[in-house]
C-alpha cells in the first residue's frame, strides 16, 4: 500500500498538467495529503516486528536479461523517511499557495521531486534507486531557475551540476558493484561478499557521491547558494528531503554493500562531519542574509547526520536517521518563515533591515513560529532536534570521544547563530520614529494566511511530537538499523 | 559467386530483396510525380542564409508535395510489412544478402526512421523540389537496408556508397543557402576520402584473406597470424566507418553538415545513417575481425581493433563534450554532442561481448530516435523564428508548451536522465563495458564516459534554460506572431518523444529483442 505514495504523486504530477492553472495547487495539495496519509497509516498499522528487515512490498521483473527488477521494500528507516517526505510535501504545497505564474509547471516539478524522493526511500533495487535518485536532480533545476530569486540561474546550475557530479561517482560505484556481484537487488547484494580490497576502493567513491547531496564538507557549497536562490518551496524541499536522499542512500547502499570499506573509512567521514558542523556554524554566524544563515545551518545539521552514520553503532546510526527526520521538519519550518512569511511581505532578507521593522509586533504568528523553529534547531529539550542530536552524541561517545567534545563546542556556535538570527529578524531594537513600519504598507496589510498557518502548525506539531516522544520513531528505526550488515 | 547464382533462382532473390525493391519502386514513383507536377523555377544563385519566407510563388503546388510524401510514406510502410513477411533466417547468397532476426529488426528500425524523416521533410518549407528530395531519401534508405542486411564487404561497400552519394546530395540540397553548399562540399570531400580508405582497406583484406565474406575472413584470421598488410587493411576499413559515425578525429565534417544542411537531411544523417553504420561496424569487427579483437584493458593492452576503437571512443567523448560546451547554435551543439555520443556508443563494441553489441545497438537506436525528434523541434523553431541559435529558442515554453516539453525529453534523454531511454541506454552500455573487460580493465574508459556525461548535462541544460527560463527576445516574439502551427510536424515530434519515454520506462521491449537477435 505504501508503494502508492509513488504512483499517486507521479499521477498527480501528470494529471495537473491537463487541468487549468487555477486548480493546479489543489491537485498538488490533494496528492501531497494522500501521500502523507498513506505514510501515517502504514506507519501506524505495520507491526513493529515487520519493520526490522527490508520487507518486500512489490517485486516485478523489469529488464530480466540484466537482472533489473521493479522491487520496492520497506523497513523502519525507509518508513520514517517516507513520513518526513509526506510532511514536507504537504507543508511545501501549503507554503507555495501564492505562486502566481506558471502554476502547473511549478507544481509539476515539485511533485516530481517529491515522487522521486518517495521512490528512493522505497527502492530495493540498485538500478531503480539510482533512477529515482537522478530523477530528482533536474526538476530542482527548473524549480529554482524559473521560480527562484537572488542569483537564481547561477544557484540552480551550481546545485544541479554538484548533484550530477556526485551522481557520476554513484554511477561508477553502482557499476562496479553490479559488474562484480552480477545482481542489482539490494538484499542480495547485502549478502554478497566483496573482496576487502575492492570494498576499500569502492566505498569512498560511492559514499562520497551520495554525500555530495547530503552536503558533506568541503562539497557543501552548492547548498547555501542553492537554498538562497530557490523559491521557498524549493528551499523547503531541498533542505527538508533532498539532502536526506544522500544520507539515506549512503546508509542503505554504500554502508550496507561495503561494510569493510565503511569501517576502513568511517574515521575520515567522522572528521569531515565534525569539520562540517563547526565550520558551517561559524560561517552562519557571519551571514547577513537570513536565508544564508539557514542554508549554512542546514549544512551544520547534516554534519550531525554524517557523524551519526560514521559512529558505526546502532545508537549513533539510529540517531542519524532521527536527525534526518528532525532536520527535515525544522529546516522546512525555518525556510518557510524566512522565505515566505517574511520575504513575501518585507521583500528583504537582510538581517539589518529586518531588525528595524519591529516584526514581532507586525507578524506575531511568524515570530512565534520562528521561535519554535529556532528552539528546535538549537536543540532545546522537548523538540526533535534535541532527541536526535543527543542520541548521535551518545553513539559517538563510544567511538570518537574527541569528536563529541569538538561537536559540543560547535553546538554553542549553532545556538549563537540561531539566537543572533532570531533576535535580529524579529526582536531588533525598534526605531518607531524612523517611520518605516507605518509608511511601508506593502507588507503590513497582509496578515499570515490560513495556508501558511496550516503548514507551519503541521511542521511544529511534527517536531514537538517527536521531541516529546522520540520512542515512537526510534522503536521502528533501531531494529531496522540493527539488522543492517555493517553492524555485524 | 557463380555456384551461388546457379543454385538459386532470381525469383528467390527478388522475393528476399522485396523490401529494398519496394522502396526503390516508390522512389521512382515519387520522382515521376515530382517531375510531372513541374519543376520549380528558381533563380540559381547563392544568397545569404535567410529563411525562405513568402516563397510560395516559386514552390511547386501543395498537392504534389502531399502526393509525393504520401507515396513515399506508403512505400516505406509496405516495405516494413514485406520485411515482416520474409523468412526469419536465411543466407542463400554467401553473405551478400542475409536475413536474420537482427537484420530484420534493424531494417524495420531504419525504415521507421526514414518514415519520420519523410514526415519532417513534408513540413520543410525550404525544399524546392520535394519529389527529388523524397526520392533521394528513399534511395538512401535502400543504402541503409543493404548495409544492415549484408555480411559481405563488397555489398557493404555498395551500400555505403549508395548511402553516401544520396546524403551528399541531400546535404547540398538547399540551393539558396551558401551554408548548405559548403556543408555539402565538406561532407563530400571528407566522405569520398574516407570511402577511398575503406575501399583500399577492403582490397587489402581481400588480397590477404582471399575472400570478401565476413565469415571467411574470420576463419582466415583465426588460422594465420596477422601480417602487417592485413593490419593496415583493418585499420583503413575502420577509418572509413569512424568517418560515417563521426567519431573524433574524423568528425570535422559533422558540425557544418548538421548546421548547414536542410534539417531533414541533418536528421537523417544523425539517425538512420548512424544506426546502420553501427550495425555494420559491429558486424565487421565482431564477425569479420573477431579473432583479432585485442584488449583495451588498462593493464592488459593487447594490439587489435578494440584498443583502436577505445582510443577513438575516448577522443570522441572528450572532444565532443568539451567543444559542445562553447556552442551557441543548437544544431552545431547537437553535432558535437553527436561526436560524444558516437564515443559512448563505441564502448559496447570495445567490450566486444554479446551484451556489449546489443547495448551499442540499443543506444544507437535510441539516439537516432532522440536526434530525429530534436531536429523536428529545431525545424519548427527555425520556420517560426528564422534561426536556430540558442536565442531563437528563448521562451519556447511560453509559445509552444508541447514542443518545449518534447525538447526537454530529448535533451534530458541525451544527458542520461531517468526515466528516459538514454538513461537506461547508458547504464546498459557502461555496465556491459565494465563486465566485459575482465578485472575492470575498461574502467578507465567507463570513467571517462561518466565524466563526459557529467559535462554534457551542462550544455543540454543551457538549451533547456533558453527554452524554459529565458524571456523571449523582441524579434523572436514578433516573428512568431503570424506563424501557423504545422500539425504533422507536431505529431511527429510528440510520437518520437513518447517513444523515448516509453523506451525508458519499459526498455525491455526493445532491449530484449535486440539481445535475442544478437547471438
Amino acid at each position: 500500500m505504501i508503494a502508492w505514495t509513488i504512483y499517486l504523486t507521479f499521477a498527480g504530477a501528470v494529471v495537473l498538467l491537463v487541468f487549468p492553472d487555477v486548480v493546479a495547487r489543489w491537485i498538488a495539495l490533494v496528492t501531497a495529503i494522500a501521500g502523507l496519509v498513506l505514510g501515517i497509516v502504514a506507519f501506524v498499522r505495520t507491526p513493529i516486528a515487520d519493520l526490522a528487515h527490508f520487507m518486500t512490498i512489490v517485486s516485478v521483473p523489469w529488464v530480466p536479461p540484466l537482472g533489473m527488477n521493479y522491487h520496492l521494500a520497506v523497513d523502519g528507516v525507509s518508513l520514517t523517511m517516507v513520513l518526513v517526505t509526506g510532511i514536507s510535501a504537504v507543508s511545501t504545497v501549503l507554503f507555495s499557495w501564492d505562486v502566481d505564474h506558471r502554476q502547473r509547471e511549478f507544481f509539476f516539478w515539485l511533485l516530481l521531486v517529491v515522487g522521486g524522493c518517495y521512490g528512493v526511500f522505497l527502492s530495493a533495487d540498485l538500478f531503480l534507486l539510482f533512477a529515482f535518485y537522478e530523477l530528482v536532480i533536474v526538476p530542482k533545476y527548473f524549480l529554482i531557475a524559473i521560480f527562484g530569486s537572488t542569483n537564481k540561474e547561477y544557484g540552480a546550475m551550481k546545485l544541479t551540476l554538484y548533484s550530477f557530479f556526485g551522481g557520476m561517482f554513484v554511477f561508477a560505484g553502482i557499476l562496479v558493484a553490479y559488474a562484480t556481484a552480477g545482481s542489482l537487488d539490494l538484499n542480495q547484494l547485502a549478502q554478497f561478499h566483496f573482496s576487502p580490497q575492492l570494498q576499500s576502493c569502492a566505498f569512498p567513491v560511492l559514499f562520497l557521491g551520495f554525500a555530495v547531496l547530503a552536503g558533506i564538507w568541503p562539497l557543501h557549497t552548492w547548498a547555501p547558494t542553492g537554498h538562497v536562490a530557490a523559491p521557498t518551496a524549493g528551499s523547503m524541499l531541498l533542505a527538508g528531503i533532498v539532502m536526506k536522499l544522500g544520507a539515506y542512500a549512503g546508509l542503505r547502499v554504500a554502508m550496507n554493500l561495503f561494510p569493510e570499506g565503511f569501517h576502513a573509512w568511517s574515521k575520515w567521514i567522522a572528521i569531515l562531519a565534525v569539520i562540517g558542523i563547526v565550520y558551517a556554524a561559524a560561517v552562519a554566524l557571519r551571514q547577513h542574509d537570513l536565508k544564508f544563515v539557514i542554508g549554512y545551518s542546514s549544512v551544520s545539521h547534516m554534519g550531525f547526520v554524517l557523524l551519526g552514520l560514521a559512529t558505526a553503532n546502532a545508537l549513533g546510526v539510529s540517531g542519524a536517521v532521527l536527525q534526518m527526520f528532525s532536520h527535515g521538519v525544522i529546516a522546512a519550518l525555518l525556510f518557510a518563515v524566512a522565505g515566505r512569511m517574511l520575504y513575501r511581505r518585507t521583500h528583504t532578507r537582510e538581517l539589518d533591515a529586518l531588525s528595524e521593522m519591529n516584526l514581532s509586533q507586525a507578524l506575531p504568528f511568524a515570530a512565534f513560529t520562528f521561535v519554535i523553529a529556532s528552539a528546535a534547531s538549537m536543540g532545546i529539550p522537548g523538540f526533535s532536534g534535541f532527541a536526535a542530536e543527543i542520541t548521535i552524541l551518545i553513539g559517538a561517545w563510544h567511538t570518537y570521544p574527541i569528536a563529541v567534545w569538538i561537536t559540543g563546542a560547535g553546538m554553542v556556535l549553532v545556538a549563537a547563530f540561531t539566537l543572533r538570527a532570531l533576535i535580529k529578524s524579529f526582536f531588533g531594537e525598534v526605531h518607531m520614529q524612523t517611520g518605516r513600519v507605518s509608511t511601508d504598507a506593502d507588507w503590513h496589510e497582509q496578515s499570515i494566511t490560513l495556508a501558511e498557518k496550516c503548514g507551519a502548525c503541521l511542521l511544529m506539531l511534527a517536531t514537538l511530537a517527536v521531541g516529546l516522544y522520540p520512542k515512537f520513531l526510534l522503536d521502528r528505526i533501531q531494529p531496522a538499523v540493527e539488522a543492517m550488515r555493517f553492524l555485524k | 559467386m557463380k555456384s551461388v547464382a546457379s543454385t538459386t533462382s532470381y525469383l528467390e532473390l527478388l522475393r528476399l530483396a522485396s523490401p529494398e525493391a519496394i522502396v526503390v519502386i516508390s522512389a521512382l514513383v515519387v520522382l515521376t510525380i515530382g517531375l510531372m507536377s513541374g519543376r520549380a523555377t528558381v533563380v540559381a544563385g547563392v544568397s545569404p542564409a535567410k529563411p525562405p519566407t513568402g516563397a510560395a510563388g516559386i514552390r511547386p503546388s501543395r498537392t504534389s508535395t502531399v502526393w509525393c510524401s504520401l507515396v513515399a510514406g506508403l512505400g516505406i510502410v509496405i516495405a516494413i510489412a514485406a520485411v515482416l513477411m520474409l523468412p526469419r533466417n536465411t543466407n542463400p547468397f554467401g553473405g551478400m544478402l542475409v536475413i536474420t532476426p537482427l537484420t530484420s529488426l534493424f531494417k524495420i528500425i531504419c525504415l521507421g526512421l526514414a518514415l519520420f524523416t519523410v514526415c519532417l521533410a513534408r513540413s520543410e518549407r525550404s525544399l524546392r523540389d520535394p519529389g527529388e528530395y523524397l526520392a533521394i531519401i528513399l534511395l538512401a534508405t535502400v543504402g541503409l537496408m543493404l548495409l544492415v542486411g549484408s555480411e559481405e564487404l563488397l555489398m557493404i561497400f555498395i551500400g555505403l556508397e549508395l548511402l553516401g552519394l544520396s546524403l551528399y546530395v541531400m546535404v547540398a540540397f538547399d540551393r539558396t543557402d551558401v551554408r548548405s553548399a559548403e556543408a555539402g562540399l565538406k561532407y563530400f570531400l571528407f566522405g569520398s576520402t574516407s570511402s577511398a580508405f575503406t575501399l583500399f582497406g577492403i582490397s587489402l583484406i581481400y588480397g590477404m584473406s582471399g575472400s570478401t565474406g565476413l565469415a571467411a575472413i574470420s576463419n582466415k584470421l583465426a588460422a594465420a597470424p596477422v601480417q602487417p598488410l592485413l593490419a593496415t587493411g583493418i585499420i583503413m576499413t575502420l577509418i572509413g566507418f569512424a568517418f560515417k559515425i563521426a567519431a573524433a578525429p574524423f568528425h570535422l565534417w559533422a558540425p557544418d553538415a548538421y548546421q548547414g544542411s536542410p534539417i531533414p537531411s541533418a536528421a537523417f544523417i544523425a539517425s538512420g545513417s548512424k544506426v546502420a553504420s553501427f550495425v555494420v561496424l559491429g558486424k565487421i569487427v565482431l564477425v569479420g575481425f573477431g579473432p583479432v579483437h585485442g584488449n583495451a584493458g588498462w593493464h592488459a593492452m593487447v594490439a587489435g581493433w578494440s584498443p583502436l576503437l577505445a582510443v577513438l571512443a575516448a577522443l570522441s567523448i572528450l572532444i565532443g563534450n568539451l567543444v559542445a560546451l562553447a556552442q551557441i547554435n543548437v544544431r552545431r551543439l547537437l553535432a558535437y554532442s553527436a561526436v560524444a555520443h558516437a564515443g559512448y556508443t563505441l564502448l559496447g563494441l570495445v567490450a566486444g561481448s554479446r551484451d556489449g553489441f546489443s547495448a551499442t545497438l540499443f543506444y544507437a537506436a535510441v539516439y537516432a530516435i532522440t536526434l530525429l525528434g530534436a531536429f523536428g523541434v529545431v525545424a519548427v523553431v527555425r520556420s517560426e523564428t528564422g534561426g536556430d541559435d540558442l536565442k531563437d529558442f528563448s521562451g519556447l515554453a511560453g509559445r509552444a508548451p508541447l514542443l518545449a516539453g518534447c525538447m526537454a525529453v530529448f535533451m534530458l534523454s541525451l544527458a542520461g536522465i531517468p526515466p528516459l531511454a538514454g538513461f537506461f541506454g547508458k547504464f546498459y552500455l557502461f555496465s556491459a563495458a565494465l563486465r566485459a573487460g575482465g578485472n575492470y580493465g575498461l574502467l578507465w574508459l567507463v570513467a571517462l564516459a561518466l565524466f563526459g556525461s557529467f559535462v554534457s548535462l551542462y550544455y543540454y541544460l543551457i538549451v533547456l534554460k533558453a527554452i524554459f527560463v529565458d524571456q523571449p527576445s523582441l524579434t523572436t516574439a514578433s516573428a512568431t506572431a503570424h506563424s501557423t502551427p504545422d500539425l504533422l510536424q507536431r505529431i511527429t515530434v510528440s510520437v518520437l518523444a513518447a517513444a523515448i519515454l516509453l523506451l525508458g520506462l519499459m526498455p525491455d521491449t526493445l532491449a530484449a529483442r535486440i539481445l535475442a537477435a544478437v547471438s
